[in-house]
């Protein structure tokens, strides 16, 4: 017996003996789970695998990228969401990303109005949840004028109750593409892309909610930089713009990059609050087809797959950019 | 004696209720150097900073090569482009090159094409001594390197006058030397140049004038062999027992 409490007094047996416990137990559970879902399926006579995305889907999709007929497969259902899900994650980073720089510096600015009404939007928006932002964003969206009272905040850009129309890419001529500017004919728009009502609404809400964060994000990153880089870029004559531009972004770029990229991948794991004012992103295009199907499990992995994907491929680059940015010392 | 360059009449500022400058009066001459000293606190780097505008002063008045400082933007920068500064802690760019750290302000600033720009740098590197190092980052060099950078950095914009505000007070004792040797030869070479150091072995060779200031005003004013040997007042007298007496 005195060998084996002497070897229980060993840090690295020990170690092993728990090792060995969590793993089992982990293996016990998963196992349970795995039976458990099986005699479920099998007792309500749902077969298991992922035959069912060659199936015809038999559900229209109220947008799409690509052509989608409601006779294509579960499939291509499901890569119309995916593309959703990358276009509104894809542009709600780029506007957040624009919006909060421009938000963080102004709060730093001498301004004090200017300073203070980028705190109050801060504080305001980081602090409401963001699907409740989103029906707001909704209901004004729907409330907007009639196509021919659009709204046009810049050129090319409209907003009315048929959603956002802005320019778009024509390249039908092949080889480059032409700039294809949107024109009110009759009661609607010919020309330009159209992002629906919903789509609107989705992408101001991720893009205001998100770029909250981000401001803050770029306040710290510059107020990180110590305050002798600035005295420097300005004794040597360059303008206040200047400084900001050359001298303390960059440097406020490595303190910026590894938060961000969390908020990036928010934006992300964000957009399938889609659901909740009818826009068809992956999860809600993937919820249609296990309402049809029953084929849950299958379904969710996939969309789990898809998200941990995108995800990863998103951490990667930015891991990569923060590389790039980080300061040579010796 | 013609127009000083630099003329400071009657300044006065505050930092909140706390009065760092208090009817601060000189000036200063085309070519001559001048060296301050004084015990910390005493507003040497306040009255410095305020020549290139780094602070603002409340009264009186500053004025750089006849441009008086003021509100007016343009101004400001008019002398900023005349005035190179050297800090304690270097601050030169880390995202940077050091070949970059010189020719920003002149392509960003002065408008001076890149390749022009580059072999003004690379001259004002040889002068300092390291043009091998053009190449690196910052960070990749010792406090001395880098603050010979920064004194070439200042220089790249051909100031008229050079503000040097403890120039040597962050370095390791041995690297002290290579940055005061650019600095007399700079001194040689005609710059007008107003040093804040205690650096005295310096400042009797290279200064024409020897400031000494205490809570905030200009105590004593003399060319560095009377201010050495018999300084008139009586706290220049005991702060110079205290730095050199040992």
């Amino acid at each position: 017996m005195g060998g084996l409490a002497g070897l229980w007094g060993s840090r690295r047996f020990r170690g092993l003996v728990y090792q060995a416990l969590v793993i089992g137990g982990v293996i016990a559970v998963g196992g349970w789970l795995v039976r458990n879902t099986l005699t479920n399926l099998e007792l309500r006579g749902i077969a298991t695998g992922f035959g069912f995305l060659g199936r015809e889907a038999g559900f229209d999709i109220s947008e799409s990228l690509i052509p989608y007929t409601p006779a294509d497969t579960y499939a291509r259902a499901l890569l119309v969401g995916l593309l959703n899900t990358l276009l509104i994650s894809a542009l709600g980073i780029v506007f957040a990303t624009l919006i909060g720089t421009a938000v963080g510096v102004m709060r730093l600015s001498g301004n004090w109005l200017m300073a203070r009404l980028c705190g109050v939007y801060v504080e305001a928006v980081r602090n409401v949840p963001l699907l409740l932002q989103l029906f707001v964003w909704y209901g004004l969206v729907t409330t907007l004028p009639g196509a021919r009272q659009a709204l046009n905040p810049l050129p090319g850009v409209f907003l009315s109750n048929r959603g956002l129309v802005i320019p778009g890419l024509d390249w039908s001529g092949g080889g480059w593409p032409v700039l294809d500017l949107p024109r009110l004919a009759g009661f609607n728009f010919t020309g330009g892309l159209t992002l629906s009502p919903e789509f609107a609404a989705l992408l101001a809400g991720l893009t205001v909610y998100t770029a909250a964060f981000i401001a803050e994000i770029v306040r710290a990153g510059i107020l990180s930089v110590p305050k002798g880089q600035v005295e420097a870029a300005r004794a040597l004559g360059l303008s206040k713009g200047q400084t900001l531009r050359l001298v303390v972004l960059p440097q406020a770029l490595r303190v910026i990059v590894p938060p961000l990229t969390s908020q990036y991948l928010n934006v992300t794991k964000n957009s399938p609050l889609a659901i909740a004012i009818g826009y068809p992103d992956l999860v809600a295009v993937s919820n249609t087809a296990i309402n049809q199907t029953g084929q849950a499990v299958e379904s969710v992995a996939l969309v789990m797959g898809v998200f941990l994907c995108i995800s990863l491929g998103l951490s990667a680059l930015m891991n990569w950019y923060n590389k790039r940015v980080a300061l040579v010392s010796k | 004696m013609s127009t000083p360059i630099i003329e400071i009449k009657d300044v006065n500022k505050w930092y909140g209720e706390f009065h760092v400058l208090k009817d601060v009066c000189l000036e200063v001459a085309k070519g001559e150097k001048v060296v301050v000293c004084g015990p910390s606190g005493s507003g040497k780097s306040t009255m410095i900073r305020c020549i290139n505008r780094l602070e603002e002063h409340q009264s009186g008045r500053i004025a750089v090569d006849g441009i008086e400082l003021g509100d007016d933007v343009k101004a400001v920068e008019a002398v900023r482009r005349r005035v190179g500064m050297v800090f304690q802690s270097f601050n030169l760019f880390p995202h940077l090159t050091v070949l970059e750290n010189l020719t920003l302000a002149p392509v960003k600033v002065a408008g001076v094409a890149p390749r022009e720009a580059e072999s003004t740098a690379m001259a004002l590197l040889e002068r300092v001594r390291i043009p091998e190092q053009a190449g690196k980052f910052p960070g990749q060099l010792s406090g001395g390197q880098q603050q010979r950078v920064a004194i070439a950095r200042a220089l790249c914009l051909k100031p008229a006058v050079m503000l040097f505000d403890e120039p040597t007070s962050a370095l390791d004792p041995e690297m002290v030397g290579e940055v005061l040797d650019v600095m007399s030869g700079l001194a040689a070479e005609g710059m007008t140049m107003i040093c804040v150091t205690h650096e005295m072995g310096f400042a009797r060779a290279v200064a024409d004038t020897m400031v000494f200031m205490d809570e905030g005003r200009i105590v004593e004013v003399a060319p560095p062999a009377q201010f050495f040997q018999s300084p008139a007042n009586e706290r220049t007298r005991r702060f110079l027992g205290k730095i050199i007496g040992h």
